[in-house]
């Protein structure tokens, strides 16, 4: 907080911060007006005398009828809900043992193994799609979910192991050894001990991981190809702007009924994923 | 039979001898506290008992198994650590019931053995908090009740009062005695701090550099240190050196230098006739130090100038200046000395030290 005049209060914390949340929430709010605004609104040019950019007088559901009868969008949420989900479980998986490892075992290049792992995660997707697009082909998984299922590992694992293998360092080796005393194994100290007080950080590994998948393009749009194996961000985009037609209401009810489930999750987690990422843990 | 017995052990870190040759053997029953400055090998050699850390050599025996090899879940040891090491996400009871879950005792016994360790330490309300929501004291209490439960061969304490403040490190310091009078379990207690060594030791083991320097009672410690390292280490205030010239002149033997001037009685010019003409250093403790009346002989004091007063109370520490060296003296409350006052100091010849320069140990 900053301490002193009023004026200065206002100048230095709230304006700033008002400037923030309304930067942060207009496209939300812009996301939200377009959805309900009617045809006839939309299309008005800007020098017309009723032109209200901001609001909409006239709210209709009409957008998001079509979104939902004319488009397959419950099946994308359905495909993108299954999806991330399987993926961000493999991912957390295997996430959870690399990073207790990397943190927590002694074995040659354990360092640099560390680091490997996190440089894999700075090889942009970009790139990796097309050796990707051949192994895929090579398994026949195109246009199956098993594409997206197996491929988002390929980003996942790195992010997660690394994420972890931080907040895995910073729960104090003694729990672990206490517990090894105690009579457990080194295999019954990790799940007893060590991942029980790591649940902020596994929880928000998992959000993350969630996030990503959720949102992921690319690989989505060159491994699937017919209308009813897409995602929601693949299918919105590619069902609802044809040629050079854009279905503005449509989409936007798209994007905002697609974004609902990260919303809701964020705001499950949201203790738990704040601990996790300022990593604290109380002995 | 719960002692532990070891032989020659080492420890090598990569390129570091933390632990170099230790021989220790602890009775069945005893109390034995590592004591030593940090970075002396104390803390490594009670985590190899542990078998937290692996042996570079030697042996370790607990009961009449050597322990080398076992991991340390089959040890039957139990251990106190500095940051308590409680599990956060357990209630004070599953804290202390977790090892005998995991050696799958069953729920009567555990519940009884929680409530009989609770109960003395007095932590029976506390049973269904979470560590977070107890204080410093308490949750030290339910990591002693954490090894008590276990009824194990050997405790062994890692430091486990640092973190407590000055008080409440004296009350459980009492209480940890009280709990090994009461349970008669073998200790091994490694702590940095020499007062707490001494009041809770059987027998302490002063180590320095990863070598054992001394192992005794903690009165043969104070009153026969085997080298100034111990005679130094062991003592609050700690001890005061200083070198001095030994003199074969007047029928007797002399410990001079700038300032000193002291006629040693005859036993202890005995064993120090060999160091005629050398340099010793002198150690003399500062409650064996008083301020000289007349009775006391001109030969065994010498000129002091106070520096400054610690008025603690119960006695007065006197910080002095003698010739080029500084010495402190704990003189009775009763003395009325001021800053830059020049008085007249007194030993008891009794109880003067002397250290070989070179190899530091007691003449």
């Amino acid at each position: 907080m900053i301490e002193g005049a009023r004026w200065r209060r206002w100048v230095f914390f709230n304006l700033p911060l008002a400037l923030f949340v309304i930067g942060l929430l207009f496209p939300f709010y812009w996301m939200m007006v377009t959805t309900v605004r009617p045809d006839a609104e939309l299309y008005r040019p800007w020098m017309a005398p009723n032109y209200t950019p901001f609001w909409t007088l006239n709210p209709t559901l009409d957008h998001i009828r079509y979104l939902l009868d004319e488009t397959l969008f419950s099946r994308w949420m359905l495909n993108t809900f299954f999806i991330s989900v399987l993926a961000t479980v493999i991912s957390l998986f295997c996430g959870l043992l690399a990073g207790y490892a990397l943190s927590r075992l002694k074995f040659p290049f354990a360092g640099s193994l560390g680091t490997g792992i996190f440089i894999t995660y700075l090889v942009p997707q970009t790139l990796l799609f097309i050796p990707l697009a051949d192994i895929i082909r090579n398994f026949r998984l195109g246009d199956t979910p098993w594409a997206l299922v197996l491929t988002y590992p390929t980003f996942l694992i790195p992010f997660c192991t690394w994420l972890l293998m931080g907040y895995f360092k910073a729960i104090p080796r003694e729990l672990e050894e206490c517990a090894r005393i105690d009579g457990a194994t080194r295999w019954q100290a990790m799940v007893y001990i060590v991942f029980p007080v790591a649940v902020p950080g596994i929880l928000s590994a998992g959000i993350f991981a969630f996030t990503l998948s959720w949102n992921e393009f690319i690989y989505a749009l060159v491994f699937l190809s017919s209308p009813e194996q897409k995602t929601v961000s693949v299918g919105i985009t590619s069902e609802l702007v044809r040629g050079d037609v854009f279905y503005w209401g449509s989409l936007m009810a798209g994007a905002l009924l697609g974004s609902v489930p990260v919303a809701l999750i964020y705001s499950f987690f949201v203790e738990y994923y704040v601990a996790g990422i300022t990593g604290s843990v109380k002995g | 039979m719960s002692r532990v017995i070891i032989r020659s052990l080492n420890k090598r870190f990569d390129g570091v001898h933390a632990v170099k040759d230790v021989n220790l053997e602890i009775h069945d029953k005893e109390f034995v506290v590592l004591v030593g400055p940090s970075g002396c090998g104390k803390t490594t050699t009670l985590r190899m008992v542990a078998g937290l850390e692996s042996i570079t050599s030697g042996e370790i025996m607990i009961g009449d198994r050597i322990v080398n090899e076992l991991p340390p879940m089959d040890r039957d040891i139990a251990m106190v650590f500095q940051n308590y090491a409680l599990y956060p996400h357990m209630s004070v009871y599953d804290n202390m019931a977790f090892g005998l879950k995991m050696r799958g005792f069953d729920r009567t016994e555990i519940a009884n053995r929680v409530k009989a360790a609770a109960e003395i330490l007095g932590i029976e309300e506390q049973l269904q908090r979470k560590p977070r929501q107890l204080s410093g004291g308490q949750r030290q209490r339910v990591a002693l009740g954490r090894a008590i439960v276990r009824h194990p061969q050997v405790f062994l304490f890692d430091e486990p009062l640092s973190n407590l403040d000055a008080k409440l490190r004296i009350q459980m310091r009492v209480e940890i005695k009280k709990i090994h009078v009461r349970l008669g379990t073998t200790a091994i207690y490694v702590t940095h701090d020499q007062v707490e060594a001494m009041t809770l030791g059987d027998r302490v083991v002063v180590m320095k550099d990863g070598l054992v320097q001394q192992v005794g009672e903690p009165l043969e410690l104070y009153n026969e240190p085997a080298n100034r390292f111990v005679a130094g280490f062991i003592g609050s205030p700690a001890m005061n050196f200083a070198t001095v010239e030994m003199a074969d002149t007047e029928g007797a033997l002399w410990a001079r230098h700038e300032g000193i001037r002291i006629k040693l009685p005859t036993e202890l010019a005995g064993r120090l006739r060999p160091h005629v003409g050398e340099n010793v250093t002198l150690g003399i403790r500062p409650e064996d130090l008083h301020v000289a009346s007349g009775s006391d002989m001109a030969d065994l004091s010498f000129d002091a100038v106070v520096e400054v007063i610690e008025k603690l109370g119960s006695q007065i520490l006197l910080d002095v200046r003698v010739g080029p060296n500084t010495m402190v003296a704990a003189v009775e409350p009763t003395v009325k000395a001021k800053v830059h006052d020049r008085l007249r100091l007194a030993l008891n010849p009794e109880r003067l030290y002397f250290f070989d320069r070179v190899s530091q140990a007691a003449i």
